[in-house]
């Protein structure tokens, strides 16, 4: 009885808030927002509009370099500088954003699918099935991650959406073991039991109560590797197998400002900064996801 | 009390107390301007149900406040001196030398990685009462004075290795261990079975005559407080309803709360009615027996890998009539789960038969199993666990019947509200998840999804042991109430022998698996067939207030 003394005082109350909060209306919602997770959205939000009108916010081409302007410093004119062929470096990230983003984001659809897909399989059907595919999952686990997805690049050959699938089977283990463990810890609760006990068959107790009780954490992992594919999708930029030049793709943005890196500093250090922001942004986010109440 | 003539200041007084938890958005007042004292020997029971505030104020007096809670005024008196506004280094001092506390749940309380001896023993290192070889035979001796066999062992041994009562025995002796003045019992046996409680509490009064300690007990148990407390504080949202000797405030309460906990409490209105069983009414029970089950065993093989098996029932039989309800009764591990799981089907019998309502269970298998389920539902013990906290309520209760989907879609509704409204749910209630409910409304929606099949015969694992005696009560009219109208047949199971002597016709005692007693509640209760039974009942709390009226 105590117990739910110090629950009520200490889960209810924010939980009554919870309910409320649907009801409170935006701009409350924002002032109640943490200032480093609104940053954090705010990151994500901009990088998310350059990938879909990057026109609106650069009114230079990022492809075409004009003569007599290479590596100028930034300054009023070229908010970030200049590259060696006269090109404005912040047109280059904005555009490489859709490049950089839908990379992540085609990694990130391809291990959640393919990877919770193994785990829920993993995790309802027990017994050899499952170990079948959780031995699976411990060979990929053991292979490091970046070798993996040089080897499956090398296998499909160069280029963004290569580059994406590669970095997305990467981290199909991790989700596949993540949502086994939640749905075998959702199939062992009470209200799972009372479904099959209320007449519930297999499927239909997997669709209405394992998968969305399960699925929860997995999301807010989606947001975390959505943030570490940006990292690897660049690094694999970076090493020359992802999208080929001129591409401004944001790894390989950081990899031709190496030549420079004595002379132009703002070649490597601004792409390195955005890629190194849009990452903490979607850890943080996707930390936020963790702590709502289930 | 003798309060007048001491010359001693009280143990503990407390003037004017108010707490107050922040939710994020402000701050809420949850104890308002209690006052109490604690005279030295005296045992004080802090009665109350969940969300009361007697944790709170328990948890106040020595500075373990939640983060969030803060004190808003008044003052905790020690032996005269003040100490609510201590710092956490100053009652460093007080804590575990002057007050100490036995916590709720021993299954948590005790560090899992560090032997008995050495959390007994941190206690004394940490006051300076023993250091070096001194302190191991102190410990042994403790442990020996709370009842531990073969104390040299435990001392050596792990939290995992011992029993919950073992335990709370353990907690006991780190709250004994430099002779405090007052000792909080924070419902020190509420994770306990019934005959371990009564021992636990009766080793608690041992030593406060021994020693002459000063106990606050917290509890939400009227019955255990009737027992053991000289003196009862009821405290109801915060407040103070009525403070006063225990003996006065059960005889002639007086303020409308408490009479509604003694009305409440099973263990007084059963033993108080002292009539076979309740006095409801019933449809006169029909001959056929629904539920039958023979010679039922149930084998586990054991986890650590040797082969043997492990017998949780062994050859169980009994019977049910229709329209009755016939109570399983036991302690933990007595294999009451056990069979009921093997009646509803979630387990297959490794013997015996199971036969409800003409229907032998071992014949059935997947499609005709599912069938089955209609006839026979379960309402589960947790109303926090066995609730889907995803779906609406609406949702809930209308599952099943989407499971046998015969009802067009404004059929469904109609029943889903319409039992709804049996239950006692308000319409409101309809949209809500249940983390917007309390324990007792969850409790009903449970009930709800249970009956919307229309089954014969309905399991209640534990159903109101996890409910406050308000709640409880109201529930067990509820399911009285369906019963009568519904004639319906229930298996309840619990270790409350209060409650099931309330609600029961027939009674079956379970104890390691065997069956020990069985008949009528009459038979059980008042020529209990053997020593066991005779020890559960003896253990019902709340006898000495029988004694009294």
């Amino acid at each position: 009885m105590t117990t739910f003394d110090t629950v009520h005082d200490d889960i209810i109350a924010p939980g009554r808030g919870h309910g409320a909060g649907r009801r409170l209306s935006l701009p409350l919602l924002i002032r109640r927002l943490p200032p480093g997770l609104a940053l954090s959205w705010l990151v994500l939000a901009i990088a998310f509009l350059w990938a879909v009108a990057p026109s609106l916010f650069t009114s230079y081409n990022p492809l075409e370099g004009v003569g007599g302007e290479q590596l100028r410093r930034p300054d009023a004119s070229h908010l970030l500088g200049t590259d060696a062929l006269g090109r404005d470096l912040y047109a280059r990230i904005v555009y490489g954003a859709v490049h950089s983003l839908t990379g992540a984001f085609v990694a990130v659809a391809l291990g959640l699918v393919i990877g919770t897909g193994l785990g829920v399989v993993a995790g309802s059907v027990r017994r050899r099935v499952d170990d079948a595919i959780m031995r699976l999952v411990d060979v990929l686990l053991s292979i490091p991650p970046l070798l993996l997805s040089l080897s499956i690049i090398i296998l499909l050959g160069f280029g963004t959406v290569n580059a994406a699938i590669a970095v997305g089977l990467t981290s199909v283990a991790g989700f596949a073991r993540l949502a086994r463990s939640e749905v075998v810890r959702v199939r062992r609760s009470d209200y799972v039991e009372a479904a099959f006990g209320s007449g519930g068959t297999f499927t239909s107790v997997l669709r209405r109560h394992v998968l969305p009780n399960s699925l929860t954490s997995v999301l807010a992992i989606a947001a975390l590797h959505f943030g570490s594919a940006v990292l690897q999708i660049s690094t694999l930029g970076f090493l020359g197998y992802g999208a080929p030049p001129p591409t401004p793709e944001w790894g390989l943005l950081i990899a031709e400002g190496r030549n420079y890196i004595s002379t132009a500093w703002w070649l490597t250090t601004a792409p390195g900064v955005i890629v190194v922001l849009v990452v903490l942004a979607a850890n943080r986010v996707s930390q936020s996801f963790g702590k709502v109440p289930a | 009390m003798n309060s007048s003539i001491t010359p001693y200041p009280p143990v503990l007084e407390i003037e004017n107390l108010s707490i107050s938890y922040n939710d994020g958005v402000a701050h809420r007042r949850v104890v308002h301007d209690v006052s109490f004292r604690i005279e030295p020997g005296e045992v004080v029971a802090l009665v109350g149900e969940s969300g009361s505030g007697k944790t709170t104020t328990a948890q106040s007096i020595i500075g373990l406040l939640s983060a969030n809670g803060r004190i808003e005024g008044g003052n905790i008196k020690l032996n005269g001196t003040d100490i609510s506004r201590w710092s956490d280094r100053q009652l460093d001092t007080v804590r575990g030398a002057k007050i100490s506390l036995v916590p709720q749940d021993p299954a948590s309380s005790l560090n899992p990685v560090k032997t008995i001896g050495a959390q007994v023993g941190e206690i004394l290192r940490i006051h300076g009462a023993a250091s070096g070889r001194d302190v191991e035979p102190q410990v042994i001796s403790l442990l020996e004075r709370v009842g531990l066999s073969e104390p040299a062992l435990r001392a050596r041994q792990y939290p995992h290795e011992l029993s919950g009562g073992m335990r709370q025995r353990v907690l006991i002796a780190i709250a004994i261990a430099l002779k405090p003045q007052l000792i909080i019992a924070d419902e020190p046996t509420s994770a306990l079975d019934v005959t371990v409680q009564k021992r636990i509490l009766d080793l608690i009064d041992e030593l406060r005559t021994e020693y002459g300690t000063s106990v606050l007990l917290v509890t939400h148990d009227l019955g255990v407080a009737a027992d053991r407390a000289d003196r009862l504080v009821v405290l109801q949202g915060g407040r103070i309803q009525e403070l006063g000797a225990t003996k006065v405030v059960l005889a002639a309460p007086r303020s409308a709360y408490t009479r509604q906990l003694i009305v409440d409490a099973p263990s007084f209105s059963a033993v108080a009615r002292k009539a076979p069983a309740t006095a409801r009414e019933k449809p006169v029970p029909s001959d056929d027996d629904v539920v039958i089950v023979e010679g039922l065993v149930q084998d586990f093989v054991r986890s650590d890998g040797d082969g043997k098996s492990f017998r949780a029932v062994d050859g169980l039989s009994f019977r049910v009539r229709r329209g009755t309800t016939h109570s399983i009764v036991g302690e933990s591990g007595s294999g009451k789960t056990t069979t009921i799981r093997a009646i509803v089907g979630f387990q297959k019998p490794t013997a015996g038969s199971i036969e409800i309502d003409g229907t032998d269970l071992s014949q059935l298998r997947g499609e005709t199993l599912r069938q089955f389920r209609r006839k026979i539902q379960l309402v589960y013990q947790n109303p926090y666990g066995s609730l889907d906290p995803r779906q609406a309520v609406f949702d809930i209760v209308a599952e099943p019947l989407l499971n046998f989907g015969r009802l067009a879609r404004p059929a469904r509704e109609e029943k889903v509200r319409a039992i709804l409204n049996r239950v006692g749910l308000p319409e409101a209630a309809l949209s809500r998840r249940p983390h917007a409910l309390s324990g007792g409304q969850r409790q009903r929606v449970a009930i709800a999804r249970a009956l919307v099949l229309d089954p014969d015969v309905v399991v209640l694992d534990e159903a109101v042991s996890a409910l406050d005696v308000t709640v409880q009560a109201r529930i067990l009219d509820l399911l009285d109430e369906l019963q009568r109208d519904l004639g319906l047949t229930y298996l309840f199971v619990s270790h409350d022998l209060a409650v099931v002597r309330q609600i029961s016709d027939t009674i079956s005692v379970l104890k390691d698996g065997r069956l020990v007693d069985g008949g009528t509640v009459e038979d059980v209760f008042e020529r209990p067939g053997s020593d066991y039974t005779r020890e559960l009942i003896n253990a019902i709390p709340g006898q000495k207030r029988a004694a009294l009226v």
